[in-house]
C-alpha cells in the first residue's frame, strides 16, 4: 500500500476538521475493508483517522425513543445482544452471517454500512472502471454473475452490506457528524444510486462527514423481523440475494411490512410491488407466489445473472409464507 | 524378502497414533519456509504483468534500483519476448523489508505493444481466434485410443446415451504460498523450500547455477501443501537464489496470494461429449469420448475415460486447448476427478434409461472385486435403499438425493530411497531419510514403522526428513507413492538395526542371537531382562547405523474407492446442501489409521470445493483473472463440510497410498445425489445455485 499517515484523535468532534474535505482520508474503524482496498491499490488515502482512539463509539443502549448503536460497535456485539435479538431480530440476524467470525469480531457497523462494493472489476487493481474514474463498467459488457438486477446503471455493483437491508428494513435512522455539526436522517436515504454526473459513491457522505450511530425505533407490537441471506458459500460469503422483512401481522393478516432486498441493486431496495401486493391481506402461499412475481417485474437482469430474478421471486415469497407461520 | 506378516498383529501398525509434529503446529512452533528468517536477510518479491498478451519493448529497473533499501533489482524476461499470460514474470527485487520490496516492484517501468488474447476455451478453438501457441487453432494432437469394434457395439446397445460434461479450472491453493529462502555461503547454495521434492528441487538448483548437486542443500521441515503444484523452484525459486547471490544475502521470496493463485498451477478444465451404449441386461457394449480442456499454455489437460468400468468396445480421442493463463501443474489425481465426474454422471444416467438401480449397473460393469465390497459397504452405510426410486420425486420444496462414485488410483511406490535407522548408546534411535511431509503424515508414518520393530514407542524416534544434507535420497511426494516407496526401506532398515543390536548384544555375552529378543521397550537375553536404554548402553562408543533396501513385497498398488453422497437441494434457491458423505477406501496396509482417516477426509472435502464451489474465472474483456483471492476463489469453509465417514477399508494388503483416490469420487457421488433428489442433471461442475436454478427452469 501507498504510505500513509496515522492519526489518533481523542474526540470526536476532531474529527471532521480532520478529515477535511479533499477526499484523501478516510476513518478507519475495524479495517477489514478499507486496508484490503489499500494493499490492493483501490483506495490509497494520504490520512487515517483512526475512530479506534475516540471512546464511547461502540455503545448500544434501549431508551424509551428506541435502541440507540454507536457506530464503532462490532458485528459480534450487535449479534450477541439481547434486546437486538429479541426486538431487532432481523439485524441481530444480518450482522451474524456478515463475512466470518474473525471479522465480525473486529468489523464495526459504521463499517459494513460504508464498505465498498465487491464487483470483481472494481476490486481488480488493474482495471480502470467507471466506479474508480474509468470510462465504463466492464460487467455489463463482461462476467456479471453477481452484479445488479435492479437499479442499475451506469455501473452495475451491488451493494455488499447485510445490515443495511436490515437496518432499512427496521427504520433505522442514522445520525451523521460533519464540520457544520450532525444531522440525523432516515438510514434509507443515506444510500444513493449511481448517477452518470455521480457513479463513485455509494452513500451521501461528504468527505468530511462519518456516521455516528444508528437509532432504531421503538419495536411495535405484533411484529417479527428476519433476515434470509442467500449465498455460494456459507462459511464466508456475501449474498446472492438476501432479504430483510419487517411484518406487523394479527393472525395470517399482513398489517404493514416492510421488505427490503440486499444483492441485487447499487443500494438496499425497497419492494415497493411486493409490498404493496401483501400489505393488508391475508396472507398465502398463493398471494407469496403474487408478491414474489410483483417483487421482479421490473427487473433487468444482465447477460449472467437472470437467476438473480428467480432467486428474488422465491425469496420474496418465502419470506412473506414464513412471516405468519 | 521382508513381510509385515507378524507385523500386523502389532500394537502400532494401523491403529490411531497422533501425528508427532501436531503439537509443534497447533503452537505454532513448527517452522515452515514461511516462517524461516536468517540474519540479514532480505525480501524478494516478484513484478508480474498485468496484460494476458504483448511484446515486451522497454524495461527500466532502474527506479526501483534507486529506492532506499533497495538491494537489487533483476530482470526475468528479456525486452522483445513475448508475455504470454497475467501474472507471467517480468523482473523481481529484493528489499531490506517487505514494503519496500513491495513499493520497488511498483517502480519498476516496463512498455509492451499489447497483442490479442484469448481466455476462453469456445474462443480459442475458434478460427477467428488469434493464435497464441504452436498449436493449429490453438489445438494439441489428438490422442487417439480404440478398442474393440464401436459399431457392432452400436447394433447391441438397447439405451444410449450422449450428453456433454464439463469441469472447472481448480487452482491448487495451498495455504503455504509457492516460495524460498535461499542464502550462498560461496558457492554452497542453501535453501529452505515450501516443497513436495526436496532432492529434485536440489537438482534443479544445481543444474540452474551449474553447480555440483553437493553443493546444494535444500530443507523442508513442515510445507503448507502441495497437491502437485511443487516439485521445483520455479521462476520464483531461481529468483530468490540469483537475487541472494547478487546482493550477497539471504532472500525470502514467497509468492502472493494472487502470485499463487494465476500462476502455480491449477487443474485444467475439462469438455467431453460423451455418446455411450448398454444392453438391458445391463452391459456396457460401447462408448465414444471427444474432449479437450485448458491447461492455459501447458499441456497436460485430460480426463480418464473410459473410467474404472469395463466397455468392449470405444473410440477416445483427447486434446488440449490454449488459452493465455498460468498452465495447469499436476493436481491431486491429474486427470482422474474430470473423468470420474463425467463416467458416474453417464453411469447413472445409462442405468435410468435401462430401468436398472445405479449401483446395480455398476456392479455389473466394475471388475474390481475390492469395490464391490466397498459398494456393499458404502451402500449400508449411506442407507441406499432409501434413495429415490424416481429421482425428483420426492415432494416438498427442499428435496434429498442419493448418489455413487467410484475411483481408482495405482500408488504403489518405488525404488529410489534410501534410509537409515541409527540406534545410539543412549537409547536414542534416529531415522533418517530424505523424504519429506507435506502434510500427509509420512514423518509419523516412518516413526511408528520403526518403533514398531524395534519394540518401542513412536514418540522414542527421531526422524529426521526434508534435508538433502544427509545424502540419503528419497523421490518427490506425488502420485500417492509416499508411503509405499518409504516405507519398505525404513522397515528393512529398522530391521537391519535391530539385527546389529541383537548380534551386538549376543556377542557381549557369548550367547547364540536367537537367546536375545527385543520386545515392548525391553530386552530379554537368556533369563536376563534388560531396559532398552540399558542394552543401547552397551553399545559404548559404537553406534548402530544401518541403511535399508527397497523391498517389493512389502507394497503394492492399485487402489479402488468408492464414495456416497447425501444432499438436500433447495429447489426455489438451487442451493445444495450435503448432508453426509460416506468415503469407502481401500487403503492397502495401514500404518497409521488416523492420518489415513485424516487423508480421506481432506481428500473429500478437496472434492467438495470442485463439486460445488471452486473456478477460476477468466475476463474476456481484459485476460485477466477475476478471482485470484481468497474471498471470491471459494473453496470449502467449516460449514461446507457435512458429517463425513471415512472408512479405511481393510484388505489382505501391502502397504499403498491413498492421498490422491480419496478425492476422485467426490464430484461425481454429488452430482448424482444431485440428479437423485430433483430429477434434474447438471452436468457442469462446480453445481452452483445458478445452475441448479437454470437447470430446474429448463427442464
Amino acid at each position: 500500500m501507498e504510505k500513509f499517515s496515522y492519526i489518533n484523535p481523542a474526540r470526536l468532534e476532531q474529527v471532521p476538521g480532520l478529515l477535511k474535505d479533499d477526499w484523501q482520508s478516510k476513518v478507519i474503524a475495524g479495517g477489514t475493508d478499507l486496508l484490503g482496498e489499500m494493499k490492493d491499490y483501490i483506495e490509497s488515502p494520504k490520512r487515517l483517522i483512526n475512530l479506534k482512539s475516540i471512546p464511547g463509539l461502540d455503545q448500544i443502549s434501549a431508551d424509551d425513543g428506541g435502541l440507540t448503536i454507536g457506530a464503532m460497535a462490532t458485528l459480534t456485539d450487535i449479534t450477541e445482544h439481547s434486546e437486538i435479538q429479541k426486538n431487532y431480530t432481523a439485524l441481530a440476524e444480518a450482522a451474524g452471517v456478515v463475512a466470518s467470525p474473525q471479522i465480525r469480531n473486529v468489523g464495526t457497523l459504521g463499517g459494513n454500512l460504508c464498505q465498498r462494493p465487491r464487483c470483481w472489476y472494481y476490486r481488480d487493481p488493474d482495471t480502470d472502471c467507471l466506479k474508480k474514474g474509468g470510462n465504463m463498467c466492464y460487467a455489463l459488457s463482461g462476467l456479471n454473475k453477481y452484479n445488479a438486477i435492479f437499479g442499475g446503471g451506469p455501473n452495475y455493483i451491488v451493494h455488499p452490506s447485510d445490515t443495511a437491508p436490515a437496518l432499512v428494513a427496521l427504520g433505522a435512522e442514522v445520525t451523521i457528524l460533519g464540520a457544520g455539526g450532525q444531522r440525523t436522517i432516515p438510514l434509507e436515504n443515506f444510500f444513493i444510486l449511481p448517477t452518470v454526473a455521480n457513479p463513485y459513491r455509494e452513500n451521501i457522505l461528504e468527505p468530511n462527514e462519518i456516521i455516528t450511530q444508528i437509532h432504531l425505533p421503538k419495536p411495535i407490537a405484533n411484529t417479527t423481523s428476519f433476515y434470509i441471506k442467500l449465498r455460494e458459500r456459507s462459511s464466508f460469503d456475501f449474498a446472492l440475494v438476501s432479504i430483510a422483512g419487517v411484518f406487523q401481522t394479527q393472525g395470517k393478516k399482513c398489517q404493514d411490512l416492510s421488505l427490503i432486498l440486499g444483492g441485487v441493486a447499487p443500494a438496499p431496495w425497497r419492494s415497493n410491488e411486493a409490498e404493496q401486493v401483501l400489505r393488508g391481506q391475508v396472507i398465502s402461499d398463493d398471494l407469496g407466489e403474487r408478491a414474489g412475481k410483483a417483487a421482479v417485474k421490473n427487473a433487468d437482469p444482465m447477460s449472467d445473472n437472470a437467476y438473480k430474478v428467480t432467486l428474488t421471486q422465491n425469496l420474496v415469497k418465502r419470506a412473506a409464507v414464513m412471516a405468519v407461520s | 524378502m521382508a513381510e509385515w506378516g507378524e507385523a500386523r498383529k502389532s500394537s502400532l501398525l494401523g491403529k490411531y497414533t497422533q501425528r508427532l509434529s501436531g503439537p509443534q503446529k497447533v503452537t505454532g512452533q513448527a517452522k515452515y519456509t514461511f516462517d524461516i528468517n536468517r540474519p540479514g536477510m532480505l525480501y524478494g518479491r516478484i513484478l508480474r504483468s498485468h496484460i494476458p498478451r504483448g511484446t515486451l519493448t522497454a524495461l527500466d529497473l532502474s527506479p526501483a534500483q534507486q529506492m532506499p533499501g533497495v538491494k537489487a533489482a533483476i530482470p526475468l524476461i528479456e525486452v522483445g519476448k513475448e508475455i504470454r499470460y497475467e501474472g507471467q514474470e517480468i523482473a523481481a527485487v529484493a528489499a531490506d523489508t517487505k514494503d519496500i520490496a513491495a513499493d520497488a516492484i511498483r517502480a519498476i517501468r516496463f512498455d509492451y505493444d499489447p497483442l490479442d488474447h484469448v481466455v476462453d476455451l469456445g474462443e480459442s478453438m475458434s478460427e477467428s481466434s488469434p493464435q497464441i501457441r504452436d498449436w493449429e487453432n490453438n489445438q494439441s494432437d489428438r490422442q487417439i485410443d480404440e478398442k474393440g469394434d464401436l459399431q457392432a457395439g452400436w447394433t447391441t446397445a438397447d439405451a444410449v446415451v450422449e450428453a456433454t460434461y464439463s469441469t472447472e479450472v481448480q487452482v491448487h491453493t495451498c495455504l503455504e504460498s509457492h516460495g524460498h529462502v535461499a542464502e550462498w555461503d560461496g558457492d554452497q547454495l542453501t535453501v529452505w523450500a515450501s516443497t513436495q521434492a526436496v532432492f529434485g528441487t536440489r537438482r534443479d538448483f544445481a543444474r540452474h547455477f551449474e553447480l555440483p548437486e553437493d553443493k546444494v542443500r535444500v530443507i523442508t521441515e513442515h510445507m503448507g501443501g502441495g497437491f502437485g503444484s511443487k516439485f521445483g523452484p520455479g521462476v520464483e525459486g531461481q529468483a530468490a537464489a540469483k537475487l541472494a547471490k547478487e546482493t550477497g544475502q539471504p532472500v525470502k521470496l514467497m509468492l502472493t496470494r494472487k502470485g499463487e493463485q494465476n500462476t502455480a498451477g491449477n487443474r485444467p478444465s475439462m469438455v467431453q461429449h460423451v455418446k455411450a451404449g448398454a444392453t438391458k441386461e445391463g452391459k456396457l457394449v460401447a462408448y465414444e469420448v471427444s474432449g479437450y480442456g485448458t491447461s492455459g499454455l501447458g499441456g497436460g489437460a485430460g480426463f480418464t475415460g473410459p473410467y474404472v468400468y469395463q466397455v468392449p468396445n470405444y473410440r477416445t480421442e483427447k486434446f488440449n486447448v490454449a488459452i493465455n493463463a498460468g498452465s495447469g501443474r499436476a493436481f491431486r489425481a491429474p486427470r482422474h476427478p474430470q473423468g470420474a465426474f463425467a463416467m458416474d454422471s453417464l453411469m447413472d444416467e445409462l442405468a435410468e434409461k435401462i430401468g436398472m438401480d445405479s449401483l446395480e449397473f455398476r456392479k455389473l460393469n466394475d471388475p474390481n472385486e475390492i469395490r464391490h465390497a466397498e459398494y456393499d459397504r458404502g451402500a449400508e452405510e449411506i442407507g441406499w435403499n432409501r434413495r429415490q426410486k424416481v429421482a425428483g420425486s420426492a415432494p416438498g420444496i427442499q428435496k434429498r438425493g442419493i448418489g455413487v462414485g467410484s475411483g481408482q488410483w495405482g500408488g504403489g511406490g518405488g525404488k529410489g530411497t534410501k534410509a537409515r535407522v541409527n540406534i545410539n548408546s543412549d537409547g536414542t534411535v534416529e531415522a533418517v531419510t530424505g523424504t519429506q511431509d507435506l502434510g500427509t503424515g509420512i514423518r509419523t508414518a516412518i516413526a511408528i514403522i520403526v518403533a514398531d520393530e524395534l519394540g518401542l514407542q513412536p514418540t522414542d524416534i527421531t526422524v529426521k526428513i526434508g534435508d538433502t544434507l544427509p545424502g540419503l535420497p528419497s523421490g518427490g511426494s506425488g502420485g500417492s507413492q509416499t508411503t509405499p516407496s518409504v516405507a519398505p526401506v525404513v522397515k528393512t532398515a529398522a530391521m537391519a538395526a535391530k539385527e546389529s543390536l541383537i548380534n551386538h548384544l549376543a556377542e557381549k555375552v557369548n550367547v547364540v542371537a536367537d537367546e536375545v529378543v527385543i520386545k515392548e521397550g525391553s530386552v530379554t537375553i537368556g533369563n536376563n531382562q534388560l531396559s532398552w536404554k540399558e542394552a543401547a548402553s552397551t553399545l559404548g562408543m559404537e553406534t548402530i547405523s544401518e541403511e535399508g533396501s527397497w523391498d517389493e513385497n512389502l507394497r503394492e498398488g492399485g487402489a479402488a474407492g468408492a464414495q456416497f453422497a447425501e444432499v438436500e437441494v433447495d429447489t426455489e434457491t438451487g442451493q445444495v446442501k450435503l448432508i453426509k458423505i460416506v468415503a469407502v477406501q481401500d487403503c492397502g496396509l495401514i500404518i497409521n489409521r488416523l492420518a489415513t482417516e485424516s487423508q480421506i477426509n481432506g481428500g473429500v472435502i478437496g472434492g467438495i470445493g470442485y463439486a460445488l464451489l471452486e473456478d477460476r474465472i477468466m475476463d474476456g474483456q481484459t485476460g485477466r483473472s477475476l478471482n485470484s483471492n481468497l474471498i471470491d476463489y471459494k473453496v470449502a469453509g467449516a460449514q461446507e463440510i457435512p458429517e463425513i465417514r471415512a472408512i479405511a477399508h481393510d484388505t489382505d494388503r501391502k502397504v499403498t497410498g491413498i492421498g490422491e483416490p480419496v478425492t476422485i469420487p467426490t464430484a461425481g457421488a454429488i452430482a448424482n445425489a444431485v440428479y437423485n433428489a430433483i430429477g434434474v442433471r447438471v452436468r457442469s461442475l462446480p453445481i452452483t445455485p445458478d445452475k441448479v436454478l437454470t437447470a430446474l427452469e429448463e427442464a
